[in-house]
C-alpha cells in the first residue's frame, strides 16, 4: 500500500495529539519510584486523560486491555501493567503511550530508571536514546528507509548492544499502525524514499544481550537471553525544514528524550 | 506501541472459480509423479493434492514433512492443491 502523505492541517492535529501524549509520559515519568506498581502508573495515566478529548490509542487495540505498555528489564516492548509488579531500585521500565485526539494518532514511548541504576544499564538507556535521535535526525526528505534504520543499527552495535528485529517503527496518521514499516536495522540507501508529509513513529528497541526475542503470552515481548532492553519512541513528520517530532512541544530542542 | 511485521500472512489470490476452497494447513506425506503430492490434513485425512501453477512457476520445491498450505474443492474433498510451503 502507498504511504499517506499528510498536510499541514493534518500535521497540526497529530501535533495536538502527540502533546496530550507529551505531556502524560512527562508525569509518568516523574511517578516512576521504587515501590510504584505498574498498574498505578496505568491509574494515572487514566486520570490523566480522563474528560480530556480523544482517547488512548492502545486500549483495545487488537484487544490489548490497558492504556498503557509498562515493560520492565528483560521485557522489550507491550508488557502489560499489573497491580502485582512492584518496581524495584535499580530496575528500568518502558512507558509506551498513544492517543488518538480527532481521528488522528500520536505514538510515544520512554525508558525510565528507577532510582539509582548501574552504569551498564544507565549506558544501555543512553545509547538507545542516542540512537533515536541519530534516526530522527536522517528523517529527511530525499533520505531514505535505510538510511534511518542504519542509523540506529551501527550506533548501537558499534556500542556492543543488539537490535530487536520483530519488531519495528511503523507509519501513522488516521491509524496508529500504518505503511511503512520501519525496522531499527538497514542498508543506507535502501528502502522507500521519504517525502514530504510522511508521519514515522521511530523506536529503537535494543536489548544489552543478545537480539532474539521471546513472547510470553500474546502481548509481552522479552529478551530470549533474560538481558535487559530498552526502548524509546517518537513520532516524527518529515518537513522540509527537517524532521519534526509530534510528541514533544515545538519549542523544546536538543536531546529527543 | 512496536508493530510486529507479517502479522497477516499473504495468500494468494485465485481466480473467482478457485474462490470457493476450503483452506486448511497439512503435511507432506509422499512425493507422486507429475507433481502430485500426498499430504495429511491437521483432521489426519489423507488428500491426493498438486501444486498450484503460481508456486509451480516460482520454483518453490516441496519435500516430504514440510508443512503446507492446502485449498481442497467443496465438491471433491480428496483432491486439493498446494498453494503455500511454510518455511
Amino acid at each position: 500500500m502507498a504511504i499517506q502523505l499528510r498536510s499541514a492541517a493534518e500535521l497540526e492535529k497529530m501535533y495536538h495529539a502527540g502533546q496530550v501524549v507529551h505531556e502524560v509520559l512527562n508525569k509518568l515519568r516523574a511517578e516512576v519510584k521504587p515501590g510504584v506498581t505498574t498498574m498505578d502508573l496505568e491509574r494515572i495515566a487514566e486520570g490523566l486523560i480522563a474528560g480530556r478529548p480523544g482517547k488512548a490509542a492502545f486500549k483495545g487495540y487488537r484487544g490489548y486491555p490497558c492504556v498503557l505498555c509498562t515493560s520492565v528489564n528483560s521485557e522489550i516492548v507491550h508488557g502489560i501493567p499489573s497491580p502485582k509488579r512492584k518496581l524495584r531500585e535499580g530496575e528500568v521500565v518502558s512507558i509506551d503511550f498513544g492517543m488518538e485526539v480527532d481521528g488522528y494518532y500520536a505514538d510515544s514511548a520512554v525508558t525510565v530508571p528507577v532510582g539509582k541504576i548501574s552504569p551498564e544499564l544507565q549506558k544501555l538507556l543512553d545509547v538507545t536514546r542516542e540512537s533515536l535521535d541519530r534516526a530522527i535526525d536522517k528523517m529527511r526528505p530525499g533520505n531514505r528507509l535505510g538510511d534511518v534504520g542504519h542509523a540506529v543499527q551501527s550506533w548501537v552495535e558499534q556500542n556492543g548492544f543488539s537490535v530487536v528485529r520483530e519488531f519495528v517503527g511503523h507509519g501513522i496518521g488516521t491509524k496508529m499502525h500504518d505503511e511503512p514499516n520501519l525496522p531499527n536495522y538497514g542498508e543506507p540507501g535502501r528502502g522507500a524514499r521519504l517525502q514530504e508529509g510522511m508521519v514515522i513513529a521511530v523506536e529503537p528497541m535494543v536489548n544489552a544481550g543478545r537480539p532474539e526475542v521471546q513472547m510470553r503470552g500474546e502481548w509481552v515481548a522479552e529478551t530470549a537471553d533474560g538481558s535487559p532492553s530498552a526502548h524509546f519512541e517518537h513520532t516524527v513528520a518529515v518537513t522540509s525544514n527537517g524532521p519534526w517530532i509530534l510528541t514533544r512541544p515545538k519549542e523544546m530542542t536538543g536531546p529527543s528524550w | 506501541m512496536a508493530k510486529q511485521p507479517f502479522e497477516e500472512k499473504k495468500k494468494g489470490d485465485s481466480g473467482n472459480s478457485k474462490e470457493d476452497a476450503i483452506e486448511v494447513m497439512a503435511t507432506v506425506i509422499e512425493p507422486l509423479p507429475n507433481a502430485m503430492f500426498r499430504v495429511q490434513l491437521e483432521t489426519k485425512h489423507l488428500v491426493l493434492a498438486h501444486v498450484s501453477g503460481k508456486m509451480r512457476k516460482n520454483f518453490i520445491r516441496i519435500l516430504a514433512g514440510d508443512k503446507v498450505a492446502v485449498e481442497l474443492s467443496p465438491y471433491d474433498l480428496t483432491r486439493g492443491r498446494i498453494v503455500y510451503r511454510y518455511k
